[in-house]
């Protein structure tokens, strides 16, 4: 009982993680990006291939991992994604998707569609009881990692310099500029540290969630519903949505396996009747 | 000249425009004959151009939601997918003539469409996005489970129709089918046609442009969106339910999150908020897809994809005048 809400809690942060982007570029751009999934199988495969190809160790594929894919993020902001900030929702969804169509089968061509296997270092492997709680050391390494980058996070948007500009820069980007704030390098940033998240999340999650070519459509859905479901207003939305869902999941898949996904899309279609600004947004917020 | 005079010129002025509107034009009773043509001259393609119709009836009615109602959706499948099955289980279980089937089809997704407008009122864009996907999700969910009603993921196999009107039997080579897709599709765009050119087809337009001020000048909106969307679900319903009948199949694949992208591609091949958007997006979108996976079967998603970049990069109207790509302004 209490190991499977660890194990929720686990996924639920990864999710959390994997999702923070998406929540950033969603609610404070306002951008529908359905390729974020594709950023995160980035960082999955930039693991994979650095530790089964060039036997770099785990640890240290992850801030790797995280740099290649924020670098990607940032070329693709200043490529590709910039003219369509903005454009109607529906054209952002089809371009996004597109982007995802791409990456799903230039995978599955480059690498191929073998699902990748990571074997963490023997320190992390295994698992030990706290007082009848089974706790796998992998599932608490990324909790205390996620939970370190949430404060992280969370410190950067509310005490810096940095996130005040960024939510200027959001709340009116007309102003914020006349303001003589970058508008555009401030987004290119946020949207490469996101992106980067994303493919830290990938990294971290790789051996949880299983990495193959169609992760990003996979994992789409959810983290969709965690950024919808959180609200899009602050980055504590999408953490206690993150962490329902993973829990909802994780015990909806060991009490009943038949249903699978049907409790998860089920439990968001309510949740989004009931409050459509999602759980923690507040209403009338963009 | 008195006011109330000058009222009644300019109520007919406007009753003119909208009857000029609503007027058959030269190249629609050409594009009938065409049709029409096509059913005898189809041969061995039948089955191709049988599909072509299937995905344009669709498109239609996701055409009427989107285009002329701007709700967006990224679960139309779930409509489709419930008619496909409903079809093949009523042929099964109750009785196999195709023409009751459709019916039954298109009765059973508008009442499904009517259940889902309710949730779909309120929100915002990604709201609706999100709970159109989690529909389609969970019936896809729900098909995949209730294997000893769906047969779960191996599909509803071996449905056999009975003959259409009694005399026309559906045979291999789809002329049968493709006649039946065909006329079905006539008939819904002629029923659409009307609405859209109707006062409440103007209604839709301008709550999809501006839903507040529709509502201050007295106009129901929820209840034109419910009556909208019930009537897009129902035609989505009669696609898939002639997708089963000919086919003799239905599967999961009717739920997929692939169609419903796949749809929403067509529509903006083709062209949204155009009656006949949806037939020649199509017509363009099945042809490529032949063509491409002809060439490069396993991966033409990818180009797929790359289409759909670029399209949303240049816009559609850009699309077919390359030169103009590079040049700054534009729409952007």
């Amino acid at each position: 009982m209490l190991t499977l809400l660890f194990d929720g809690i686990a996924y639920g942060m990864l999710l959390f993680v994997l999702s923070v982007g998406l929540a950033v570029t969603m609610g404070l751009m306002n951008f529908i990006n359905l390729a974020h999934g594709a950023f995160a199988m980035a960082g999955g495969y930039t693991t994979v291939l650095l530790m089964n190809k060039l036997g770099v160790p785990f640890l240290a594929t992850l801030p790797l991992a995280f740099l290649f894919t924020a670098v990607l993020g940032a070329a693709f902001e200043r490529t590709l994604y910039r003219p369509m900030y903005n454009r109607p929702h529906l054209d952002q969804v089809l371009f996004s998707i597109g982007l995802v169509f791409m990456a799903v089968t230039g995978v599955d061509y480059i690498i191929g569609s073998q699902q990748q296997m990571i074997s963490v270092p023997s320190w992390l492997q295994g698992r030990f009881d706290l007082a009848d709680v089974g706790i796998g050391k992998y599932r608490l390494f990324i909790i205390v990692v996620c939970g370190l980058l949430t404060v992280a996070l969370q410190m950067i948007l509310s005490r810096t310099r940095f996130g005040s500009r960024l939510r200027a820069a959001v709340d009116d980007p007309r102003v914020a500029r006349g303001l003589g704030i970058n508008v555009n390098q401030v987004f290119l940033l946020t949207f490469a540290v996101g992106s980067g998240l994303a493919g830290l999340g990938g990294a971290l999650g790789a051996e949880v969630l299983g990495l193959e070519p169609i992760f990003p459509l996979k994992f789409m859905v959810y983290f969709l519903i965690v950024v919808s479901v959180g609200g899009t207003t602050t980055i504590t939305g999408p953490l206690l949505a993150a962490l329902l869902l993973g829990i909802a999941d994780v015990f909806g898949k060991y009490y009943a396996p038949k249903l699978g996904a049907f409790i998860v899309y089920a439990l968001m279609i309510a949740i989004l009747t009931w409050r459509p600004q999602g759980l923690f947004g507040q209403r009338g917020s963009k | 000249m008195s006011a109330p005079d000058r009222q009644a010129i300019s109520l007919e002025k406007v009753q003119a425009s909208l009857r000029a509107a609503s007027g058959w034009r030269w190249w629609e009773i050409a594009l009938a004959v065409v049709a029409i043509a096509s059913v005898f001259l189809s041969g061995r393609h039948a089955l191709l151009l049988n599909e072509i119709a299937i995905l344009a009836l669709f498109a239609l009615s996701l055409d009427l939601i989107l285009g002329y109602a701007g709700i967006v959706s990224l679960g139309h499948a779930a409509f489709f997918g419930f008619g496909a099955y409903t079809a093949a289980l009523f042929a099964k279980h109750v009785m196999p003539d195709p023409l009751v089937g459709l019916a039954v089809a298109v009765a059973g997704t508008a009442v499904l469409g009517a259940l889902c407008s309710v949730l779909i009122m309120r929100g915002s864009d990604l709201t609706r996005l999100m709970i159109t996907l989690g529909v389609a999700a969970v019936l896809y969910e729900l098909a995949n489970k209730l294997d000893w009603l769906t047969g779960g993921a191996d599909g509803l196999q071996g449905v056999v129709m009975g003959k259409l009107l009694g005399t026309f039997e559906f045979d291999l080579f789809g002329k049968t089918a493709y006649a039946y897709s065909l006329a079905v599709l006539a008939v819904c765009v002629l029923i659409t046609r009307r609405i859209v050119h109707s006062p409440f087809g103007y209604s839709l337009k301008a709550l999809r442009d501006n839903r507040l001020r529709t509502q201050s000048i007295g106009l129901s909106v929820h209840l034109r969106l419910v009556a909208v969307y019930t009537l897009g679900a129902a035609v989505a319903g009669a696609a898939g339910a002639l997708m089963a009948q000919t086919s003799g199949f239905a599967s999961l694949d009717g739920f997929e999150f692939h169609r419903s992208a796949d749809l929403v591609l067509v529509l903006v091949i083709g062209g949204t908020a155009y009656l006949y958007g949806g037939i020649f997006g199509a017509i363009i979108f099945k042809l490529l897809h032949d063509l491409v996976s002809a060439w490069t079967p396993q991966y033409w998603t990818f180009w797929l994809g790359l289409f759909l970049v670029v399209l949303m990069l240049v816009g559609r109207e850009r699309l077919v005048r390359p030169w103009t790509w590079f040049k700054r302004g534009g729409q952007a």
